[in-house]
């Protein structure tokens, strides 16, 4: 077949999908907000028959299926399970480079939630250091009501 | 012969609304799940595999078979994503077939969910259309129907009256379905004065948007009557999918059911499916479908489908109900919608209807519409299939 | 399982911008290529399976665009959405089922037309944690810091998966990027985010596939040379990332298992031949080894210093090159699998791991390997 491209540009159709979305939080994600917003408590919730405690808190345990979880307030401390330093301004990033993601599993819950990490005092950071919530003086309900973890001794 | 007749014994829904602002999307596919479950009396320790189901824009989340494990109880187990657009419920239950009919699983879980409230639908469906050729001068749902609906008329004089007609019966239909949204009788007045959306489509020819899941327990022949006296067996599938541009379109019939109904028909030895069809639930997305379309499905001669409809005959009490559920125009969550109505064939030969049971139903279809004037179907059989 | 074979294989070449041809276009070329492959015409195919992802293609019913170049016109047609693995898997599950003796399975995708940092940031929870600005990057950098924590692996060892996947790659005339590379190439690459360097990374591809498999009769009937499909399995993970044992994957553990005693296999060790994994990064290749049993528990990274899964080596990893050297995400396992297929035919000239007779192929979907999907197969 012969190249019909050889000596032309070839033309390009640039298009953007732009749909806006409205996620409903439900009422068990609208607690937890809440919860966060108003009293700075991070809540989870714990499967009866599994023991387990999630955070996000889950309607539903996802494991055994029970629908009767109950409500636990867990501490808004805990240990970095891991973590990356982003160093190249990747466009999903909504701060500027760089920034350290962190996954946390906070005292009292079974599951991790991610998070930024802060170091303004330039520890030594690594997987087992410990890490505490530093809440936004204006909250408006939602994962961002957490500024960032930052590391405690 | 399949591998494994398959057979489907248990469905369940959630209570479709336009909104539901108290659950997120995994709780509201977790809602239909446990009914399902409840209503086969398993747990979801039984279900060997899950096969899951939207339209990505709908709700903006990548990746939905991985993400909606905490609702669906695919954490730890096989779980598969199919997705064609409107046909995506339909496109399930066929899924759902193949993987139980084919030996590797026992029992299988089938989902199809939408939150149609989360996004502007109409935006999201554009996308559908090619970017450079299609999407920017044929936008949406509605226009393709819009189109379908002038050049049949224009085929055969049919009216914006005679599709009122059908309307009028899905709407009452829908009254005995605690499940659909739309439970409120209307007149042909109401239909012929509701806003012209695109001519000669009214506001009230047209389905609305919803929010709601549907899941569906198929299980082979090995386990299916051990789960439930009443299986409602899943003769064959069929689908065809065959346009890729608009213009492509054959506009005024629907080859692709009729090629697909042809295809069922011949497998199952169906002769003559007005006379052996006791039911159909046909996903018809607004009223002058429930006329093309009967005709394409070779229920009645070509041109003819008004005046069946007029007759009664699709009415509850008629030779061959249409939509006992309500049908699509009084409830569409669109990747739920087809699978719904494979639930809703499955409930009348399970003999589980209630309010909206068909007496006596042998055979029963179910259709999926979508696409670009895409077909999917299923015939149901109260018998175990004999091939 | 009953008998079931790959009977043709179709890969256009992986490029990293394929400015001159559409979805429909790439599709053509790889169906063409595997019914030749296959000697059958599209006569022969009696159903169709498409595979593709709806914000990767930019567009609602991605599988629109394919339908009519994978020939499915007039006939029974499907769409997985995920990676090809999983695509494969349906179209075996169709013949499986008797409803069809021939299933064409195709795979597609342009990373060159969209920004996949914003794609897989849209995997994430709309509610809970999408707004953190994370991608498949910087969660699968997250990952490997657990998973170099656990086992001991050393960014050098990482490393060498790039330059032995790279090198490979000089023989496979479809990669993307064959590459002479060292340590020090990849460790002084650019860090993207630590511990992930450049080089650590595959790269945004644009490539399709098309995979043929039949049942019975059909899969000697054209004259091709059937490759077996001995077993199949797949297995999702938790969702959120802190649900999960991040640095195992306990899901392809279990997919592995199911697969394997599917296919008989009792010493995978010592029973597969060739693996084309999933690698989109280094240290995934070194991770699903170790899930899928086929190194030591943490191990890994030590047997690929020893040359392990080098071509010539105990267990060659990604001989063509693996995704590191080209990633049209989506088509990626199916890839594998074809890759698989040439291993098992003797037809991967340069990069032939001798006597190869099983092998396995393997496919991922979501966020740091949330879903597994493996494929064992073997020889005529």
């Amino acid at each position: 077949m012969t190249d019909i491209f050889s000596d032309v540009e070839p033309m390009v159709f640039k298009s953007r999908i732009n749909v806006p979305y409205a996620w409903w939080t439900g009422e068990t994600a609208e607690r937890f907000f809440l919860a966060l917003r108003d009293d700075k408590k991070i809540m989870g919730t714990r499967c009866p028959v599994c023991e387990k405690v999630f955070v996000p808190p889950r309607k539903v345990c996802p494991l055994c299926f029970h629908e009767k979880m109950a409500w636990v307030e867990v501490s808004s401390e805990g240990v970095l399970e891991s973590f990356t330093i982003v160093k190249r301004q990747l466009a999903a990033l909504t701060r500027k480079a760089p920034v350290i993601f962190g996954l946390i599993k906070l005292d009292g819950a079974d599951t991790s939630i991610l998070h930024y990490i802060e170091n303004p005092g330039h520890e030594d950071i690594k997987i087992g250091t410990r890490v505490a919530a530093k809440f936004n003086e204006e909250r408006s309900g939602s994962m961002q009501d957490i500024a960032c973890f930052r590391p405690i001794s | 012969m399949p591998k494994k007749r398959v057979a489907i014994v248990g469905t369940g829904q959630t209570y479709h609304k336009s909104h539901r602002p108290d659950v997120n999307g995994q709780e509201l596919i977790n809602e239909a799940v446990q009914r399902a479950l409840k209503d086969a009396d398993l747990t979801i320790k039984d279900i060997d595999a899950v096969v899951i189901g939207n339209m990505d824009h709908f709700e903006g989340i990548n990746y939905v078979d991985c993400w909606s494990v905490d609702g669906s109880g695919g954490t730890m187990k096989p779980v598969i994503k199919l997705t064609t657009g409107g046909t995506t419920g339909s496109t399930l239950a066929i899924g759902g077939y193949h993987l139980v009919a084919s030996g590797f699983f026992e029992k299988v879980l089938v989902i199809g969910w939408e939150k149609n409230s989360e996004s502007d639908t109409t935006g999201a469906i554009t996308t559908a259309f090619d970017p450079v050729w299609d999407r920017l001068v044929f936008a949406g749902a509605i226009s393709g129907l819009a189109a379908e609906a002038q050049a049949y008329m224009a085929k055969y004089g049919a009216t914006e009256k005679d599709a009122a007609r059908v309307s009028v019966r899905d709407r009452k239909h829908a009254c005995n379905n605690p499940h659909a949204q739309l439970r409120r009788e209307i007149t042909i007045e109401d239909v012929l004065a509701s806003p012209m959306l695109a001519d000669p489509i009214h506001l009230l020819d047209v389905c609305p948007r919803t929010d709601g899941a549907c899941a569906v327990i198929m299980a082979s022949e090995d386990c299916a009557g051990k789960v439930t006296s009443t299986p409602d067996w899943i003769w064959t599938t069929a689908n065809r999918h065959k346009y890729t541009y608009l213009g492509d379109v054959n506009w005024g019939e629907l080859d692709s059911i009729a090629e697909a109904s042809r295809e069922i028909y011949a497998k199952a030895g169906i002769r003559e499916p007005r006379k052996e069809i006791d039911v159909i639930e046909l996903y018809q997305p607004y009223s002058f479908a429930g006329i093309i379309w009967i005709e394409d499905l070779g229920i009645v001669e070509k041109g003819k489908g008004a005046e069946y409809i007029w007759s009664g005959a699709t009415d509850m009490g008629g030779e061959l109900p249409i939509n006992p559920s309500g049908g699509v125009i009084a409830c569409n969550p669109i990747g739920a919608t087809g699978l719904i109505r494979c639930a809703e064939a499955a409930l009348q030969v399970m003999g589980k209807a209630e309010a909206r049971q068909v007496p006596d139903v042998n055979f029963a279809i179910s259709t999926g519409f979508g696409g670009c004037m895409w077909s999917d179907m299923l015939l149901h059989g109260k018998r175990k299939p004999d091939f | 399982m009953d008998k079931a074979a790959v009977i043709g294989v179709g890969i256009t070449k992986i490029e990293a911008n394929k400015i001159k041809e559409t979805f429909a276009d790439m599709v053509w070329e790889a169906v063409n290529k595997a019914l030749s492959d296959a000697k059958m015409t599209i006569d022969d195919i009696d159903n169709v399976i498409t595979t593709s992802n709806d914000f990767w293609d930019g567009r609602t019913i991605s599988c629109m665009a394919v339908g009519d170049a994978s020939g499915a016109r007039h006939k029974n047609v499907s769409c997985v959405e995920g990676d090809g693995t999983f695509g494969a898997f349906y179209g075996l599950a169709r013949v499986l089922s008797g409803s069809y003796g021939t299933t064409l399975v195709t795979a597609h995708s342009k990373g060159s037309e969209s920004v996949s940092s914003l794609i897989t940031n849209a995997a994430f929870d709309p509610i809970y944690d999408r707004a953190l600005g994370m991608d498949m990057v910087s969660a699968c950098a997250l990952q490997a810091r657990a998973y170099m924590h656990r086992t001991g692996t050393t960014p050098e060892q990482m490393a060498m998966v790039s330059v032995k996947n790279h090198g490979n790659a000089k023989y496979n005339p479809l990669s993307q990027l064959p590459m002479d590379i060292t340590v020090q190439d990849v460790l002084e690459s650019e860090m993207i985010s630590d511990p992930l360097h450049k080089l650590d990374c595959s790269p945004v591809s644009d490539g399709c596939c098309a995979v043929i498999i039949a049942n019975g009769k059909r899969t000697s009937r054209y004259g091709g040379v059937p490759v077996w499909i001995k077993g199949v399995a797949f297995c999702a993970d938790s969702y959120f990332i802190g649900d999960r044992e991040i640095s195992k994957a306990v899901a392809l553990t279990k997919a592995a298992k199911n697969a394997f005693s599917m296919a008989q296999i009792t010493d995978p060790l010592s029973e597969i031949d060739v693996a084309e994994v999933y690698d989109a990064f280094t240290y995934q290749e070194l991770m699903w080894i170790e899930a899928m049993g086929l190194s030591e528990g943490g191990k890994a990274g030590i047997n690929l210093e020893k040359g392990h899964y080098d071509i010539k080596g105990r267990l060659p990893v990604n001989p063509s090159g693996g995704l590191l050297s080209g990633h049209p995400v989506i088509a990626g396992g199916l890839i594998r699998i074809a890759e698989i297929v040439k291993q098992l035919r003797g037809e991967a000239g340069g990069y032939q791991v001798a006597g190869a007779r099983t092998g396995v192929a393997h496919g991922v979907n979501g966020l740091c390997g949330q879903s597994h999907c493996v494929w064992v197969l073997t020889a005529s």
